[in-house]
């Protein structure tokens, strides 16, 4: 009941933070502000409410009620339709992730919005609520109306509070994700309809489609589906390319969210349907995921280079950095899957740092062409100080949490495929050029004497030394994070076998 | 039933001319006014084609229809004789070659 | 004692200045940058005397970095005899390398940046050499890379600043990457990166000559060659010297360029059991070695004479890993700390009284104006030159005489070790008659405190008698004792240095001999302009791959993959123009096309009936 209320909670705050503007017009951030932090309340309430070391039991992935939290009521019992959520670490570690973020955004937006604030907030709400609903359903059919949900609000916020170009990018998004998604939806039917087959009654839970034996021309498609709409998501080489126009295009609350924890259902969908659901269908598939991978490493770190567009940069090594964590879930071993999750919340961090950045840039400069730029570090050494951290948090550096999360990642794939770990691993020195490359044209070089631009206020201080503690903490402890995941990939493990898709690291 | 028969093909015969003469008028008129009137024509032909079939098989439903139909044809031309109305105050024409756009 | 405390210290410093953002007062900033480090040093010093007393490794575990799996890094510290020699050497130089600082930096407004940074590199070099695991290790070597980066580009205004701070980074990125594969492959394959259990495993899983550990320690010297500057990776040290001096002297003299070399050290067990990767080493030594000092002959910039001069004083100590002397490269590593700190900061307090002039052709008869600066400068000049009982004669004399007896190739990595110790007497020599004697071109407008010449003095003091220390390796090393010295090697050796120094006497001084007609031919020119560029490494380098890399990223700048996706949205497009025409407005063409199309229906179906 309380994974229901959570997102019942975020959505009632939306409606109640769109009609606070007519109270009055500040007063919607308010609740807004209000309502995430009761939610994350609330939430880790009742994790603390938890019988005593129910976070290190080893979740059975095939059975939800022996999940930390789970939910089943019947909604249309004809097709086998209900409300079934579920809680494990990973689904709780993406939740915080989701709360947390959704705080930075709203706190990146605080006095960048000034038409329809409530709105703005109700969408930002709404969104946060489907995101909160996909990482929780375990009814395919439920997962698939909360995919949606969270589409709309955020293709709003592009549409209606976006940059110059906000039509043609929003419609972009929408159309990549709506296709993706509805692929997804025929595999989704095509996948109950054949558990029918096989278990006798249609159902749409997840626990009930584990295991089908799946094969052949339908199975692909099935398994093809699923990749597409997640990868789509993701997002992955070659289906990236909404994403650069997205990013540029969305206010920063809007891009905040998308790269922070959007992104992250892709990879969460990945790990969690795609490979489970479909095990020996990935590992056939898996050299090839985990060619788009790299691909997407390195092809994301040039495109990254090339780009005048601070926002665009950004995106861009999101890609680059998305592929990291495609690289880990299609290697399947526990250290890469570990350095996948921690990819997924590091670069939550770091990359919403990187995009509040670029919009406390644009909101002082009325632009995000660096060329523009230069020399800021003179009149905003704070500023300077916070992009240069987080820069070189993005290209890796030991001791902060993106580093960690390559690694692991690297050090996994290395027992699979050496090769393909040397091609990726080039995204480390591609990296260190296109992050360097932002540092200078924005904040080192001549500075404009004639330019005046206020640094960053306490408000704005407050969100980076945050997001900055975070990083340190989980590039030097990461330990907190990686055991909350232990358990729910050793039930993974259970489910699909190491040697399915790769050899085991010797010990 | 006495009476004089009149055998179902003539009625079929006569439906289905009346019906091509309607619809040869609603291709070929470009007066709205005369549109509407072959319309009129084809409900009706449709009609009489139920009414007969009605009477063959001795069923209510024939005539069931053709009141639907009636009432139909009823709703069509107060809309119909409506827009014939706008279509002359927008246009100042009835000619329906004209009067191809959406907007006025 | 707690010995996490050294790399604490500085690293808390760091962190307090960090948050001050230039707050604090400068005077405070000062003697938190300086102090801080001094305080490590004390404790390195206090750790040294306990070490020496009783000769017990410290092993220190802090915490368990992550555990996944058996890949368990712990942050923990390791602390044996090279470890005592690296700290020292770190703290030690690099406390009279801040104090010099104070003075050196003391007008620019971002010294609270400066000290920062400096402290936070200390940190991350401590870090490096006190790990207890390769990981921990990498930790630090990408922490003072990046340190370097931000103090390279220190004078952020200057965009060439920037550019240099880039390509140190980005070239030693390339030595990284390729040493975090080897990092991978020893941790997929013995499954541990703890130092000492995988020496234990490399040793018991694998022979001498397996093509595993060849592969790993060469993986390993990629990340060694390209943080010591050596060949093929050397080009990022010249550039470097954009960072004010005494960066140069701490970060690209004394401590980080030696990192590689520490790394082949602490794992010289590994190193061993691929001979051909020692011998790589060893070539890759002389071939830097004499490279820089062929290139360093033709520079007129001060620092980059002395950065060239480094790179080949690293590829000494490559030559000495090479040949398996390992004390002996440690050091060298150790007495070169010495001098070439002593030389930089000599050349930055001939820099700074001389209104930032780095051109050596116009300074000249600074002998009497800046006499301890002088003084520093020969005595770091001769040190480097390996004359007779300076520390450096005896570091660079073992390696000689390791190379030597080295078997099949040893009298040609001696012959090769032996040009390059003639030449490095001639440039430094060179350096020190053209810019202390002669006629005074640029007159000093001040004169260097106590705060710059107390530090030169005792590097002075160390740089004469660095030699006579004795290092605490013997338990790290095997022993690979001299069992007989040949006499004529040892000659030859000593000579070299003092025919050097005759030869740029006479060249450069006395003007008894003359190559100015050489150098006006044609090919003197070209030969020295060839000199000059460092041998066009650097224009191979963007040939091959920087003007490569640039026209991708402008190739593709507007997104090939988007191409496609366009074609599609093309596509729909012209149908929808294509079928636009159908749509006329006329609701006779539209009523036609009905009935039309229901003759057609109507006509497949009764077909299909029948």
């Amino acid at each position: 009941m309380s994974m229901l209320v959570l997102i019942g909670l975020l959505l009632v705050g939306g409606v109640m933070a769109w009609l606070a503007e007519r109270i009055a017009v500040n007063l919607s951030r308010w609740v807004s502000l209000a309502t995430v932090t009761v939610s994350l309340l609330y939430l880790l309430g009742i994790i603390s409410g938890l019988p005593e070391g129910s976070l290190q039991l080893t979740p059975d992935p095939g059975d939800g009620s022996s999940w930390l939290l789970y939910l089943h009521i019947d909604w249309i019992e004809r097709f086998g339709i209900a409300l079934e959520m579920a809680m494990d670490g990973l689904s709780l570690l993406l939740v915080v992730l989701t709360l947390l973020l959704g705080l930075v955004a709203i706190a990146s937006s605080w006095s960048e919005i000034e038409f329809k604030q409530g709105l703005f907030q109700a969408n930002l709400l709404w969104t946060l609520a489907g995101v909160c609903g996909v990482f929780l359903a375990m009814d395919l059919f439920l997962f698939f109306l909360f995919w949606e949900v969270m589409l709309i609000p955020m293709y709003l916020l592009i549409a209606i509070w976006g940059h110059e170009k906000r039509e043609y990018a929003a419609m972009k998004f929408f159309i990549f994700t709506q296709v993706s998604g509805l692929l997804m939806l025929l595999a989704i039917v095509m996948l109950a309809w054949h558990g029918q087959k096989v278990n006798g009654h249609l159902s749409f839970s997840y626990f009930d489609l584990l295991g089908l034996p799946l094969q052949g021309r339908s199975g692909w498609i099935m398994m093809l589906g699923f990749f597409i709409a997640f990868t789509v998501k993701l997002p992955s080489f070659p289906f990236h390319t909404w994403l650069p126009d997205a990013h540029t295009q969305a206010p920063t609350a809007g891009s905040v969210l998308l790269a922070g924890i959007l992104l992250k259902t892709g990879a969460y969908g990945l790990l969690r349907f795609c490979i489970p659901l479909f095990p020996d269908l990935s590992a056939q598939f898996a050299p090839v995921a985990m060619g788009l991978g790299a691909a997407g490493v390195i092809y994301g770190a040039v495109l990254a280079f090339a780009q005048t567009d601070f926002k665009r940069l950004v995106a861009y090594s999101s890609v680059s950095h998305m592929g990291f964590v495609l690289l880990g879930l299609y290697a399947w071993n526990n250290l890469a899957l570990q350095g996948a999750i921690m990819q997924m919340v590091a670069h939550g961090v770091s990359t919403a740092a990187l995009f509040m950045m670029a919009g406390a840039l644009q909101q002082r400069l009325h632009t995000r062409d660096m060329r523009r730029m230069g020399g800021l570090w003179h009149q905003a050494p704070r500023m300077g100080a916070c992009a240069m951290f987080f820069a070189v948090a993005s290209l890796g550096l030991p001791g902060l949490g993106n580093f960690v999360a390559e690694f692991l990642v690297l050090a996994g794939l290395f027992a699979v495929q050496p090769w393909l770990t040397a091609i990726a691993a080039l995204g480390l020195i591609t990296a260190a050029v296109y992050s360097l490359w932002m540092i200078q044209q924005t904040f080192q070089g001549k500075p404009d004497e004639q330019r005046s631009m206020s640094d960053f206020g306490s408000r704005e201080m407050f969100a980076m030394t945050a997001m900055m503690i975070a990083l340190v903490a989980l590039g030097v402890y990461p330990q907190p994070v990686l055991d909350l995941a232990q358990p729910v990939l050793d039930g993974l493990h259970g489910l699909v076998q190491d040697s399915m898709l790769v050899a085991q690291v010797r010990p | 039933m006495g009476g004089l028969q009149i055998p179902m093909t003539h009625v079929l015969l006569l439906a289905a001319t009346l019906f091509s003469c309607g619809l040869l008028g609603l291709m070929l008129r470009r007066n709205i006014i005369f549109m509407l009137m072959s319309l009129e024509v084809m409900l009706n032909a449709a009609a009489l084609a139920f009414v007969a079939a009605g009477a063959k098989w001795g069923q209510a439903d024939g005539q069931v229809i053709f009141l639907l139909i009636l009432t139909v044809a009823a709703a069509e031309v107060a809309v119909g004789l409506g827009l014939v109305l706008q279509i002359q105050r927008r246009f100042k024409t009835l000619d329906m070659d004209q009067a191809n756009r959406l907007r006025g | 004692m707690a010995i996490w405390l050294i790399p604490f210290l500085p690293l808390l410093s760091a962190t307090l200045l960090m948050v001050s953002t230039g707050r604090m007062p400068r005077s405070l900033t000062a003697v938190l940058g300086a102090g801080s480090v001094g305080l490590a040093a004390l404790l390195v010093a206090l750790l040294a005397q306990g070490f020496l007393a009783d000769g017990q490794v410290r092993e220190v575990t802090l915490w368990t970095w992550m555990a996944v799996d058996n890949f368990t890094p712990r942050v923990a510290f390791y602390v044996d005899g090279l470890t005592i020699v690296m700290m020292s050497v770190i703290t030690g130089v690099g406390f009279l390398i801040h104090l010099y600082s104070i003075e050196f930096m003391w007008d620019d407004e971002s010294l609270c940046r400066y000290f920062a940074y400096m402290n936070l590199f200390v940190a991350a070099m401590l870090l490096l050499v006190m790990a207890d695991n390769l990981l921990l290790l990498y930790l630090g070597w990408e922490g003072v890379g990046v340190c370097s980066y931000l103090l390279v580009g220190f004078w952020y205004r200057d965009a060439d600043n920037g550019k240099a701070a880039r390509k140190a980074f980005v070239v030693t990125r390339v030595g990284d990457t390729a040493m975090a594969l080897g990092l991978f492959l020893l941790f997929t394959e013995l499954g541990t990166l703890d130092i000492q259990p995988l020496m234990v495993a490399a040793n018991a899983n694998w022979q001498v000559g397996d093509t595993l550990p060849i592969v790993a320690t060469a993986l390993l010297l990629g990340g060694a060659v390209g943080k010591s500057a050596q060949l093929p990776l050397h080009t990022w040290l010249p550039d470097a010297m954009a960072g004010p001096t005494p960066v140069s002297a701490l970060i690209h003299a004394a401590t980080m360029v030696t990192a590689g070399v520490y790394l082949i050290a602490r794992n010289y067990q590994l190193f061993l059991l691929a001979p051909p990767t020692m011998q790589a080493v060893a070539w890759i030594g002389v071939a830097t070695l004499l490279l820089a000092a062929f290139t360093a002959l033709a520079q007129h910039d001060i620092k980059r004479i002395l950065a060239y001069s480094t790179i080949s004083q690293i590829g000494y100590m490559f030559l000495a890993l090479g040949v398996g002397a390992f004390a002996s490269g440690i050091f060298h590593l150790m007495t070169h700390a010495f001098f070439k700190a002593l030389l930089f900061l000599a050349a930055g307090a001939v820099i700074h009284c001389l209104h930032h002039e780095h051109n050596i052709f116009r300074m000249g008869g600074l002998r009497t104006r800046l006499p301890v600066v002088f003084w520093s400068f020969l005595i770091g000049s001769a040190a480097l030159a390996a004359l007779p009982f300076t520390s450096g004669f005896y570091s660079k004399d073992a390696i000689l005489l390791s190379a030597w007896e080295q078997p099949d190739i040893g009298p040609w990595l001696w012959a090769g070790g032996l040009l390059g110790a003639l030449l490095t007497s001639i440039y430094s020599f060179r350096l020190v008659f053209i810019v202390f004697f002669g006629e005074a071109q640029t007159e000093p407008d001040r004169q260097p405190g106590w705060r710059m010449a107390g530090p030169l003095l005792l590097l002075c003091l160390l740089s004469l008698i660095g030699g006579w220390f004795a290092l605490p390796l013997s338990g790290v090393f095997p022993e690979n004792g001299h069992a007989q010295v040949n006499h004529s090697v040892e000659i030859i050796s000593i000579a070299t240095p003092l025919l050097g120094l005759l030869l740029a006497y006479l060249l450069f001084l006395g003007r008894q001999l003359s190559i100015d007609k050489l150098l006006a031919s044609p090919t003197g020119q070209a030969l020295k302009s060839f000199c000059l560029s460092g041998w066009r490494i650097d224009n191979l380098y963007n040939a091959l791959w920087v003007r490569p890399y640039t026209n991708l990223a402008h190739w593709w700048r507007n997104e090939p993959i988007d191409q496609l996706y366009n074609a599609v949205v093309a596509a729909s497009q012209w149908s929808h123009r294509t079928l636009l025409g159908l749509q006329t407005g006329e609701l006779r063409w539209y009523a036609t096309s009905m009935v039309f199309g229901l003759v057609l229906l109507l006509a497949i179906m009764l077909r299909n009936a029948t």
